[in-house]
């Protein structure tokens, strides 16, 4: 039989697709099958419950402070996130468009979007920390706020660059017709460009949530890491994705299976949010 | 067709001049919050160097990162810490050479195969898995290496866990840059190949790769800047390790491990400063090498 | 050749002078084109593409502000009055401009497109004003009997052809006193184009009607007055029945007959 090279290319690149949805599959079965002695312990309840005992004999996981640190945090950072992201975006495609200014602005950006976690938590954990017990927020400068606001640097070039994107693809016929008719340049970018952006710069901001959702290391170093429910944003707290990172290495048996299961949670939040955020942006 | 006379002549006049200054305003608010937005970058590249710079010498790079003791004693003589990060920067490379090398190929097969099927159904729901596997938390990678390889490939924290992360961190990033360069490749290139009677898989070596050839080194290298900074599935796979180490079977260190390790340990945490400084030099060195292949392929 | 035009000082809506742009420092794209645009007619502007006949257009109402790069140099006057002192605002409210390709606002519905203008400057209209100028511009340009049932539906169902009356309906509904029109036949079928000519023979009994265009055998159609540019220079300007018939230029007369485009 001859070798059929042609057939052969097609089926290689088939079963490389396979590899991806392998890999996926396997990673939710992996994470509902690690999270089952949980749930068959705790049932729902895990989703709800605010308790967090190690205690032998007196064992019992609850997911919902780490939740609920997790959504404050990155709600936080969501709302810093949203005038910087968006004013940069303008700068660079609006304001400085095609211009030297406007390309050393946008490589600073991508150059923030490079630094890794661990190197914007120590400088959280150096200069940040420090300048937030000094405006007096809170006296150990660890919390909610402190890691939402960390949390905000982070994803605020990944907002940007997609903000920039979508704004430059704004027709300039459009914004030209607009200053034909004697729009100044803030009249044209709020009647003219945000309205015919507005679903792009909205999904932006989902895809920077999601991703803020899922940070680990920056956030671990400066939340505080107290399995409770924060009482306020300059309370202390942790995140499902710093818990994890924190007792993972002490786990085994059930509490193994319960971080297990929160990483489920987050695998599903995020999913969530992501699908929602390329949903709109396929729209577009 | 009679002209009526315009109302509101005087009404346009009077708010002129408050329409620009609120025009002014506004772009004044604008170019300010954009100074905050990258002021960040600045004050950390500044404050590596400002700290980091003392521990940069030969050893930094010939040796493997000092015990608790040693750092202590330096310290308590005013000396510089002893040794390097040798066993880090053999790590990250180490691991970002195994994850590349099982990502590299798969991930250009499948940025193919979604180029050549882009239409069809199955392709579609390839590449929303993709998708969504780009999104998925970097620590939630770390625990599925944990339990598909630390667990029953290597019964313990290694070197090939730690890749294993990282692979599944990178993959989509080098199918979904692959796809996108492929897209940019004029079909008329490619037609003009068929026409000759060229077969598939040589249209695929011979002319989609060497024309898309920049586009796909740029994602390839700024997926790795995106995953040698990578701590947090690490820690759930590679552990760390005090020595060099190349078996893909033993645990290994990472530069970001140690960072871990000497923020960690109070006696080495001035290591810090210059182990990060060091990371960011690979990243930004990578992303700025990229660029300049973007900008010099569109010139 | 202003002798010649025989335009007086009353009749000269727009008198440019002297006027350059260059897109980057040291490149020209119109040098030195001096002009009087006369009241009440309609003036077209031809040439090979790259011309810079577009440019001039757009330097009238300062559009080359919005771009750092590009230098003016000159001066346009309206209605005697050096454009150089007026506002933005001021003056973009007195000329009109309608574009190569219709572009309605997508995200606003077709009567908030006639008021864009109103809306744009923050004046706010009451109910009757509003639907008046809705209504008189949409008549104007001969458009109202096809939408006035659907004032509130989005533009972006409408044809080319009604678009650009749409855009053109935009431009006038500010009153202004000249209308600048940048090709804008030039992504029309025929028989959209025939009725945007029509129409600008009509508006020109209230307004100044200045007309870049490509098309040669349209100048002809509609114009008054004709300018010929070439390499950003103004060859040739005059009446259209005598430029056509019999052109002084070498060059407009190799143009005109088709020996370059």
């Amino acid at each position: 039989m001859k070798w059929n090279v042609e057939k052969t290319t097609k089926t290689l690149l088939f079963a490389a697709s396979l590899v991806i949805i392998i890999i996926a599959s396997g990673m939710v079965l992996s994470l509902m099958n690690g999270s089952i002695p949980a749930f068959k312990e705790f049932g729902l309840k895990f989703i709800i419950s605010t308790e967090w005992n190690p205690t032998e004999g007196n064992e019992h996981y609850g997911a919902l402070p780490f939740i609920v640190g997790t959504i404050l945090t990155s709600v936080i950072a969501i709302i810093i996130c949203i005038p910087l992201a968006f004013s940069t975006s303008l700068f660079i495609s609006e304001l400085y468009r095609g211009t030297k200014v406007a390309s050393i602005i946008g490589t600073m950006v991508d150059m923030l979007a490079g630094i890794p976690s661990i190197v914007y938590g120590l400088w959280g954990f150096y200069v940040l920390r420090p300048w937030i017990i000094d405006l007096g927020f809170n006296s150990q400068g660890y919390g909610i706020f402190t890691a939402g606001l960390i949390l905000a640097i982070m994803v605020i070039p990944y907002a940007t660059s997609i903000s920039t994107e979508i704004m430059l693809m704004v027709s300039n016929d459009l914004k030209e017709a607009a200053y034909s008719l004697g729009a100044t340049r803030r009249e044209v970018i709020f009647n003219v460009l945000i309205p015919n952006a507005r679903s792009g710069i909205f999904t932006s901001f989902i895809l920077a949530f999601g991703r803020a959702l899922g940070e680990t290391m920056a956030v671990t170093m400066l939340i505080g890491n107290a399995n409770i429910i924060p009482k306020g944003i300059f309370d202390t707290g942790n995140t499902m994705a710093s818990i994890i990172a924190n007792q993972f290495g002490e786990a085994d048996g059930l509490k193994l299976s319960s971080l297990i299961a929160i990483g489920l949670l987050l695998f599903v939040m995020t999913g969530l949010i992501n699908g929602l955020g390329k949903f709109i942006i396929k729209k577009l | 067709m009679a002209k009526p006379k315009l109302k509101y002549n005087s009404i346009l006049q009077r708010e002129v001049k408050s329409r620009f200054i609120k025009d002014k305003i506004f772009s004044g608010i604008v170019i300010t919050l954009s100074l905050i937005t990258i002021s960040p970058i600045v004050l950390i590249i500044l404050k590596l160097i400002a700290k980091g710079y003392k521990q940069i010498n030969l050893s930094f790079f010939t040796e493997t990162a000092p015990n608790t003791f040693q750092a202590m004693e330096a310290i308590n003589s005013g000396n510089v810490i002893p040794g390097g990060i040798l066993n880090g920067i053999t790590g990250s490379l180490f691991m970002v050479f195994l994850a590349s090398i099982m990502a590299i190929p798969i991930g250009l097969l499948v940025g193919i195969f979604l180029y050549e099927n882009g239409t069809k159904r199955y392709a579609n729901i390839v590449k929303d898995i993709t998708d969504i596997l780009q999104g998925v938390p970097s620590i939630v990678l770390g625990l599925i290496s944990y339990f598909w390889v630390v667990k029953f490939i290597t019964n313990g924290f290694s070197a090939m866990a730690g890749s294993f992360a990282l692979f599944i961190m990178m993959l989509p990033l080098i199918i979904r840059s692959t796809e996108e360069t492929l897209k940019m490749v004029p079909d008329t290139i490619k037609e003009a190949g068929f026409a000759l009677g060229v077969p598939y898989h040589k249209i695929i070596l011979r002319v989609l790769i060497p024309t898309g050839l920049s586009g796909l080194i740029t994602g390839i290298l700024l997926s790795i800047s995106r995953i040698i900074g990578e701590t947090a599935p690490l820690m759930l796979t590679a552990l760390g390790s005090m020595s060099v180490n190349f078996d893909i079977s033993k645990p290994t260190s990472a530069i970001p491990l140690l960072i871990w390790q000497f923020y960690n340990d109070p006696n080495m945490v001035d290591l810090i400063w210059s182990s990060s400084l060091l990371l960011m030099f690979f990243v930004l060195a990578l992303n700025l090498i990229s660029k300049q292949i973007i900008s010099k392929r569109n010139k | 050749m202003i002798d010649e035009l025989n335009i007086q000082e009353k009749d000269a809506v727009l008198d440019i002078k002297n006027l350059s742009v260059a897109y980057s420092k040291g490149k020209y794209a119109v040098t030195n084109v001096s002009a009087q645009v006369k009241r009440n007619k309609v003036t077209a502007i031809m040439g090979p593409s790259g011309c810079g006949k577009s440019t001039i257009l757009r330097a009238i109402n300062k559009m080359h502000d919005l771009y750092p790069n590009i230098e003016t140099e000159g001066q346009v006057f309206l209605n005697g009055v050096d454009t150089s002192s007026m506002s933005t605002i001021m003056l973009r409210r007195k000329i009109g401009m309608v574009f190569q390709r219709p572009n309605p606002f997508p995200t606003m519905s077709i009567s908030d497109n006639v008021i864009a203008g109103y809306k744009l400057n923050g004046i706010k209209l009451k109910k009757f004003e509003r639907e008046e100028i809705v209504k008189k511009s949409l008549q104007d340009v001969t458009l109202w009997e096809e939408v006035k049932d659907s004032l509130n539906k989005k533009g972006t169902f409408l044809s080319g052809g009604q678009q650009q009356r749409l855009c053109i309906a935009r431009a006038l509904a500010f009153q202004p006193d000249v209308i600048l029109l940048d090709e804008p036949t030039s992504a029309l079928d025929p028989v959209a184009t025939k009725k945007i000519e029509e129409l600008l023979i009509a508006l020109k009994e209230h307004y100044t009607i200045l007309l870049v265009t490509h098309n040669m055998s349209q100048a002809a159609r509609i114009s008054d007055y004709s300018m010929f540019m070439y390499l950003g220079e103004l060859v040739e300007y005059g009446k259209s029945k005598e430029m056509f018939i019999n052109p002084k230029d070498k060059r407009t007369d190799e143009y005109l007959t088709g020996k370059f485009s």
